[in-house]
């Protein structure tokens, strides 16, 4: 085992320490050390998208990030995107639209779909196709998840 | 993921001081898109990670219409076609960066890293190739120069000596009636590996109706990304049109020497690599023109 170091961020709008292990990835050091258990372990090679996560702005693949990477970085996780009291639109949007099913994949949809909704607030369904390509679910069928992502637009 | 340590070098120095003490036993990060996946499947195994984006050259990303194209190692791809300026002068490569993975990887991933991951599949590779690219090494004994299509030598291994690492890519300005195209063939639409991938890169007269010179390369079809010279110098001086595209395109299948593997057999790689080259250089031509 190698020596621990000590790690400073900002988790949703929150400065947080935490020391990790170089080997261990942003994935494991949000779920396992610091109790943010929103993002999924899905593949844990960066093809299904349920561990993304928003670093510095960018959407990133958190099983793809060492956690010592993170510091310095601003992180917002799905627990930042909104709260049981007060849905984002896109949790409502996903609501209405039925877009869940095992509800696995949904944390990933949503910071993915997020983070688009930031950068282009007004996409077409082909931005927001291409966009979501890098998040995989097994239930549901994409069209839902798309419907409501569309529906979302502008409201976000 | 077995155990190893973590160093963030700030200058190009630092970090060659750091990878020649550890040999063969560091390795560099970039955007960890290949390299994470590779330690935690214990396909690599290493004592010291370097992570080479807290250095200025690795992030530099600058385009002048006189000078070309720099582009820092570790660039991820999302910043390299966000650049409106970059990705109107190149289109041939941003059709690449676009396809790398999804959208999280490409906040990552960088063209340095796909090259010097050294997969004969790299999509960013061959339109680096037809673009004239050239990596910028540093290393113990100062820097050097490398063509891009010299830089890979078998699967997974490059020119790179230990102690060696890619500082920036650079590409010359784009030339009056000159066009790029990248494509590759995949079963889905998105998010998978190519089956063949083929770059093209043509100047045209001025009057667009002859070829004055073309670059053509291929992925996925060799132990390396192939630099097919013969296929490109064959349309040179030559008139646009199917018959001497149909050319090229056989010469590139000639040079195509894949294995088969579940993406498809060796007969149907050739016949793609013709294929599509056929339509990447139809694809660059009409660049050219536009
Ligand atoms: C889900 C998924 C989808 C993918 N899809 C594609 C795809 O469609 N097309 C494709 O081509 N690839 C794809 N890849 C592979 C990968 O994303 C690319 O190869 C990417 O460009 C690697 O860049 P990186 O910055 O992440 O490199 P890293 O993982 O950081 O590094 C890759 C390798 O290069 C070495 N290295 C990196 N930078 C340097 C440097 N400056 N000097 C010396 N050595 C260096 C590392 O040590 C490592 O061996 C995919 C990967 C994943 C996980
Ligand atoms: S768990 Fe990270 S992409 Fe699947
Ligand atoms: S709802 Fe189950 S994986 Fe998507």
């Amino acid at each position: 085992m190698s020596k621990k170091v000590h790690v400073q961020t900002t988790i949703n709008g929150e400065a947080v320490d935490f020391l990790c292990e170089p080997r261990n990835s942003l994935l494991e050091v949000l779920r396992d050390d610091l109790d943010h258990t929103g993002a999924k372990e899905g593949c844990n090679n960066g093809n299904c998208g349920a561990c993304n996560v928003i670093m510095d702005g960018r959407l990133v693949n958190s099983c793809c990030v060492l956690g010592v990477e993170a510091d310095g970085c601003e992180i917002t996780t799905i627990e930042g995107i909104g709260s049981a009291a007060n849905l984002h639109p896109l949790q409502q949007k996903f609501l209405e639209h039925a877009a869940l099913q095992c509800g696995i994949c949904t944390p990933g949809f949503i910071v993915s779909a997020k983070a688009l909704l930031d950068e282009n607030p007004n996409p077409t369904e082909d931005e927001v196709r291409y966009w979501l390509a890098g998040n995989l679910c097994r239930c549901t069928g994409y069209d839902k998840i798309v419907r409501a992502v569309l529906d979302a637009r502008n409201g976000a | 993921m077995h155990a190893f340590d973590y160093a963030t070098p700030e200058s190009v120095a630092d970090a060659v001081v750091m990878l020649s003490d550890h040999g063969k036993n560091a390795c560099v990060l970039a955007g960890g898109t290949d390299l994470i996946v590779q330690l935690r499947e214990n396909r690599r195994r290493t004592d010291l990670v370097v992570d080479v984006k807290k250095i200025a050259e690795l992030n530099a990303l600058s385009y002048d219409a006189a000078t070309g194209l720099t582009i820092g190692a570790a660039v991820p791809c999302y910043r390299i076609y966000g650049d409106a300026e970059i990705a109107a002068a190149y289109p041939g490569l941003m059709d690449a960066a676009r396809l790398v993975g999804g959208t999280g990887i490409q906040g990552r991933a960088s063209l340095g890293g796909n090259l010097c991951n050294a997969s004969p599949a790299g999509d960013t590779i061959p339109p680096m190739i037809v673009l004239s690219g050239e990596a910028e090494i540093a290393g113990p004994n100062g820097t050097r120069k490398v063509a891009v299509e010299d830089f890979c030598t078998a699967p997974g291994r490059t020119v790179l000596e230990d102690g060696e690492f890619l500082v920036s890519l650079h590409f010359p300005a784009p030339l009056a009636n000159s066009g790029a195209f990248y494509r590759r063939f995949i079963p889905r639409n998105e998010m998978d590996i190519a089956v063949v991938g083929v770059g093209a890169s043509v100047v045209l007269s001025g009057d667009r109706s002859s070829f004055v010179s073309a670059r053509i390369a291929v992925g996925a079809v060799a132990p390396t990304p192939l630099f097919v010279r013969e296929a490109g110098e064959a349309l040179a001086g030559q008139p646009v049109s199917d018959e001497t595209i149909r050319r090229a395109a056989d010469l590139a299948r000639d040079a195509a020497r894949p294995i088969s593997d579940m993406r498809g057999t060796a007969e149907y790689r050739k016949h793609l690599t013709s294929v599509l080259t056929r339509r990447v250089v139809e694809g660059a031509v009409q660049r050219a023109k536009e």
